[in-house]
């Protein structure tokens, strides 16, 4: 194991993709939020969860301790919560990955999420369909495959899809 | 600190039980969308209590750990709202799988994600900050359950005259139980104190309002409640809890400091 520096530890973990949509890396997701030095001189990689219960978390652990071991670099791994993981924080470039992987990327959320207020489902963005490009989509599912997606159905191209959900 | 650590096992004990249960409907759901639904909401569920139960024994400082918490504590000591060990069917029904009524199970996660909301959007201002952030965390995800269990109320309310019957039914049986939610513990009062809790009595008008307009659109009736209030949170809970551990519980006793 060697002293890296910060910039050797990001181009190491550049490559690393989420386990579950493997177009995109966890850095554009936003789950690899920093890497710095920490107060004893090691390196400190830091990620947030997506999900409270995102069965992928573990495995990104574990994917992010191994290329760093591969890489010989001498790494701490914190998960830090707050501030909290939003889909706000994708690329651009990643959405258009999603886009074509056939995953319809998130809008952005709802800036005024005052739930005390909440009363009735605001209406909300029609979803385009990543196949056709089409909105004329509709829900079949609120929940999908994973915790982050939805299912929805393109009525234009009978094709089903997946629907990354704003968080 | 003490009262911090109680205030996390209540929260955290919530989450467990309601996500155990919900996970009952994993291969049993209605219709396979909301087998997927319930197997969604279980695993934000017991994904909150994991971070909460972290939370807790990273306090405690003894040793102990998120899986002690949940699989090595006895009903006694476990501090959710009756409400949420409830089985999926009314009182006085036989507990058999075949019996699980749906509308029992969207009730309950309706008026449990309607209060959830409040809470855990008035958490994220908690004096324990890694509290406040599991708080600003669950609460996107409890607003996602709230819009799930509220269309399906309303779907069934302003249903067939079968699903508005058992969603009424649902409602007379649960409601009495969330009188619960508005008395306050000796855990919650020192935990306000302690600037780490929210005082649930002021969430109250919030949470009527937002039960009242959903009732109304699903053209159901709220029953007048009074008399009989739980105490789950302070450990007196109904027989069924017992039942819900000894399944949760089984495989880590049977397996002690098991690793996988």
């Amino acid at each position: 194991m060697t002293t890296a520096t910060l910039e050797q530890v990001w181009v190491a973990l550049e490559g690393l993709t989420d386990p579950e949509i493997p177009v995109v890396t966890l850095r554009e997701l936003g789950i690899l939020r920093d890497v710095r030095s920490g107060p004893d001189g090691l390196v400190e990689v830091v990620i947030t969860p997506t999900y409270s219960g995102c069965p992928a978390m573990g495995q990104i652990e574990d994917d992010v301790r191994a290329t760093l071991e591969s890489a010989g670099i001498a790494a701490r791994v914190i998960t830090q919560l707050s501030p909290a993981w939003t889909t706000d924080w994708m690329s651009e470039a990643a959405k258009e990955k999603l886009r074509a992987y056939g995953i319809a990327p998130p809008h952005q959320t709802t800036p005024d999420v005052s739930v005390v207020r909440f009363m009735r489902r605001p209406a909300a963005d029609p979803v385009a369909c990543p196949q056709c490009g089409s909105t004329h989509t509709v829900v079949s599912s609120q929940f999908g495959s994973t915790a982050c997606k939805a299912l929805y159905k393109c009525l234009d191209c009978q094709e089903p899809f997946d629907y990354f959900k704003p968080y | 600190m003490s009262a911090t650590i109680d205030y996390l096992l209540h929260l955290a004990d919530n989450a467990v039980v309601l996500g155990q249960r919900d996970a009952e409907w994993c291969g049993h759901g209605p219709i396979l969308e909301e087998d997927l639904a319930l197997a969604n909401v279980s695993l934000d569920l017991i994904g909150q209590a994991r971070l909460l139960y972290q939370r807790a024994a990273e306090l405690k400082g003894d040793g102990t750990t998120e899986d002690k918490l949940a699989y090595f504590r006895d009903s006694q000591e476990f501090r959710n709202y009756t409400l949420l060990e409830l089985p999926h069917h009314g009182a006085l029904v036989g507990y058999a799988v075949a019996d699980r009524d749906y509308a029992t199970t969207i009730v309950r996660n309706f008026l449990y994600s309607a209060l959830m909301v409040h809470v855990w959007d008035a958490l994220q201002t908690s004096a324990d900050s890694t509290l406040a952030g599991i708080a600003a965390k669950s609460l996107k995800e409890a607003t996602y359950h709230l819009h799930h269990s509220r269309d399906w109320l309303v779907r069934m309310g302003d249903g067939t005259d079968e699903s508005h019957t058992r969603a009424q039914a649902a409602v007379n049986h649960l409601l009495p139980y969330t009188e619960e939610f508005w008395t306050v513990s000796p855990a919650e009062t020192a935990a306000v104190e302690a600037g780490v809790g929210v005082d649930v009595r002021t969430l109250r008008a919030a949470w009527d309002a937002l039960v009242n307009d959903a009732l109304a659109e699903a053209t159901l009736t709220r029953p007048q409640v009074r008399g009989y209030v739980p105490q789950g949170k302070v450990g007196l809970h109904s027989e069924h809890l017992g039942f819900l551990l000894a399944e949760m519980q089984s495989l880590a006793r049977a397996h002690p400091d098991g690793c996988w």
